[in-house]
């Protein structure tokens, strides 16, 4: 069974923390990967850095900058990726846009990703429709999940297409916002996220964009499967290095 | 019969999923959606509804000076021994054909029931046009402008405030026209529901290129008529126009784009040299790739980031180029030229000289092409000269040092 699908089925809050890969030292890559995991982060989003990204805030556009600017590539990712399943045994997912992923080409990224262990991938900027009619196929040949983003402003028809389409989980957007960009979840979000419960969808919910801390990953968990955390924890990285790790998961989930 | 004889023949048009050929689409984010979706659905409706049609041609001909002349440039013509008209959208209120979409999409703007108006700008003429008409129209107008065209371009920064636009630096990555594209969609996502994001050329998600060069149609519509008037035939033999993102090149192109007798020639920005790695070149330089949402040829690395590209003219240095010029590239329909920095300056002194015109240096490439590229005496080549200098007084007098 996919390691995302098995994951999903214990009887848990799930915590998912994003990180861009190449950053902050290049070669940083799997030794926070390998400590997410020891501190007990359920699962981890991988970022593929690109120029432009257009759906993130300041915070991770600076670091996929440095990552960038200190040689990152996409090549270069799986080459820090080609042994990591002989240790880590969690759930690792590509997050990146899909300019990168068409220039490596989608079917030999695929391959890489099954062949390196990757179990799903979020391409933001891959609609729903462009990505059924053109990649599915290539996807499910490789066993990647692939994970689409909802959010408050996302029609109940759209969100039954998409529901329909997926087969892992949904990635929902807490608020209208690029990422890093929120402070707390006001009673409007809550309502949202307690409508989206009341869909009775058939895959969970992780809820992404706004996380930071423990009252926000509480909020976002109270009806939803799991919660992501992004920009806090880029800052934390910039801040205290990658050596620190446990204290920042301690912080969102303390033991 | 008669549809699929029309459909045919309407080969060089976007499709209905914004498609021109393999280019196009919308490449955007969940977040995005609900916008573009709600755009993308009304967008041909509100445009066809006769009280939109007749305000939007009311305030082209009395706001913004339309139509244009279409000029016959004796001396200049003579010089090249072949007949040059120019369709001059340097004489447009705010001194570019960029008004002329900046109309259009105020008044969807206001159809769609929205109250705050966003857009990027990289020389500042967009901004200018979309500060103008939010003015005309009292609503909120919000430009996003890389933090290095805000100091390099001053004039325009201080034109937008008087119109009460608020100017927010992109302090983003390179800090230029991207950047501003990538600040202006943030905003977009941050303001889904009373924000209308007005897109200055024909790039972006689909309905955008589509929906900003049938705006800028009236400029072959109205080719057609004068041309008619002044040489008896509707039809050119070329049309030439710059590309940067390429909306003044829709608009001259887009009533000939199923015309094959009406060559189409599209001047890019060769910067210092189309391989000297400060260039704007997309046609020479790109590969296909996806940028701001749309699946076009695209200035990148080997790895699909997007790269700097660089021009004297700061209206053509886009690393993209629109989805229908891309397609009119790939499928040969499109003549693609180069011009470089010093050709497309010389060329814009001459006009001056021969014809008492000072064009902006976006237009003067398209003027340049004349040394080489050469045309039968009885041609008639219409030239889009989609904006006049004003704005790029000081480049001319540093180049020259007049």
């Amino acid at each position: 069974m996919n390691r995302i699908k098995e994951k999903l089925q214990e009887d848990k809050k799930l915590l998912s923390i994003y990180f861009t890969s190449g950053y902050p030292e290049i070669n940083d890559t799997v030794q926070i990967i390998k400590s997410l995991e020891k501190n007990g982060v359920d699962f981890i989003e991988i970022g593929l850095p690109f120029s432009d990204p257009l759906a993130d805030g300041p915070t991770i556009q600076e670091s996929s900058t440095i990552a960038l600017k200190s040689g990152m590539t996409t090549n270069k990712l799986f080459e820090q990726l080609k042994d990591i399943r002989s240790e880590v045994s969690i759930p690792l997912i590509i997050m990146g846009y899909f300019n990168p992923i068409l220039q490596f080409g989608v079917e030999k990224f695929c391959a890489k990703c099954e062949e390196v262990g990757i179990d799903g991938l979020i391409i933001p900027d891959l609609p729903v429709d462009v990505y059924n009619d053109n990649y599915k196929a290539i996807f499910d040949k490789h066993g990647l999940k692939n994970i689409f983003l909802i959010t408050p402003q996302t029609s109940e028809e759209r969100i039954r297409f998409i529901d329909e389409v997926s087969d892992g989980f949904i990635y929902m957007v807490s608020t209208a916002s690029v990422t890093g960009s929120t402070k707390g979840f006001g009673e409007e979000t809550k309502a949202y996220f307690k409508r989206i419960a009341d869909m009775k969808l058939k895959n969970p919910q992780v809820v992404g964009f706004g996380i930071s801390d423990e009252d926000t990953f509480n909020d976002a968990t109270k009806y939803a499967k799991g919660a992501i955390i992004g920009s806090a924890f880029i800052k934390h990285l910039n801040k205290h290095g990658k050596n620190n790790i446990e204290d920042f998961v301690k912080s969102v989930r303390p033991v | 019969m008669f549809y699929a004889k029309k459909l045919n023949k309407m080969t060089y048009q976007a499709d209905e999923k914004g498609y021109y050929g393999e280019f196009g689409g919308a490449f955007i984010p969940e977040m995005l959606y609900p916008n573009v979706e709600e755009l993308r659905k009304q967008y041909l409706d509100i445009m066809k509804e006769d009280s939109f049609q007749k305000e939007f041609k009311a305030l082209l001909k009395d706001y913004v000076g339309r139509p244009t002349p279409l000029y016959y440039a004796e001396r200049f013509s003579k010089k090249y021994n072949t007949k040059v008209y120019l369709k001059r959208e340097d004489l447009c209120h705010t001194g570019a054909h960029k008004v002329n979409n900046t109309i259009g999409q105020i008044l969807m703007a206001k159809r769609l029931g929205k109250n705050r108006i966003i857009a990027e700008t990289g020389a500042g003429q967009h901004g200018v046009a979309t500060a103008t008409v939010c003015a005309l129209m009292g609503i909120e107008c919000i430009v996003y402008m890389g933090e290095i065209d805000i100091e390099r371009q001053a004039p325009n920064v201080a034109r937008m405030k008087m119109l009460g636009a608020k100017v927010v630096p992109a302090k983003s990555g390179s800090k230029t026209l991207k950047d501003a594209t990538n600040e202006a969609i943030r905003d977009w996502i941050n303001n889904p529901v009373d924000t209308h994001y007005i897109i200055g050329s024909v790039v972006g998600p689909h309905p955008y290129p589509d929906m900003v060069a049938r705006f800028q149609a009236v400029i072959s519509e109205e080719i057609k008529t004068q041309l008619k008037e002044k040489e008896n035939r509707e039809n050119p033999d070329y049309v030439v126009a710059c590309v940067g993102g390429g909306s003044n090149a829709a608009g001259a192109f887009f009533h000939y784009l199923d015309t094959p007798e009406v060559g189409i020639i599209a001047v890019e920005a060769a910067g210092k040299g189309i391989y000297t790695g400060e260039s704007a070149a997309t046609s020479a330089l790109g590969k296909e790739g996806i940028i701001h949402g749309s699946k076009t040829l695209l200035m990148q690395t080997d790895d699909g980031q997007i790269t700097e590209p660089y021009s004297i003219s700061a209206g053509l240095d886009y690393p993209g180029v629109g989805p229908m010029h891309a397609h009119l590239f790939r499928s040969g329909r499109g003549e693609f030229i180069s011009i470089t920095d010093d050709a497309a300056m010389k060329a814009g002194l001459q006009l001056a000289k021969l014809e008492g015109i000072i064009p902006a240096i976006e237009s003067s490439h398209a003027l340049a092409i004349f040394e080489d590229r050469k045309f039968k005496e009885d041609d008639v080549v219409v030239v889009n000269l989609s904006g006049r200098g004003d704005k790029d007084l000081n480049t001319y007098i540093d180049y020259f040092e007049l």
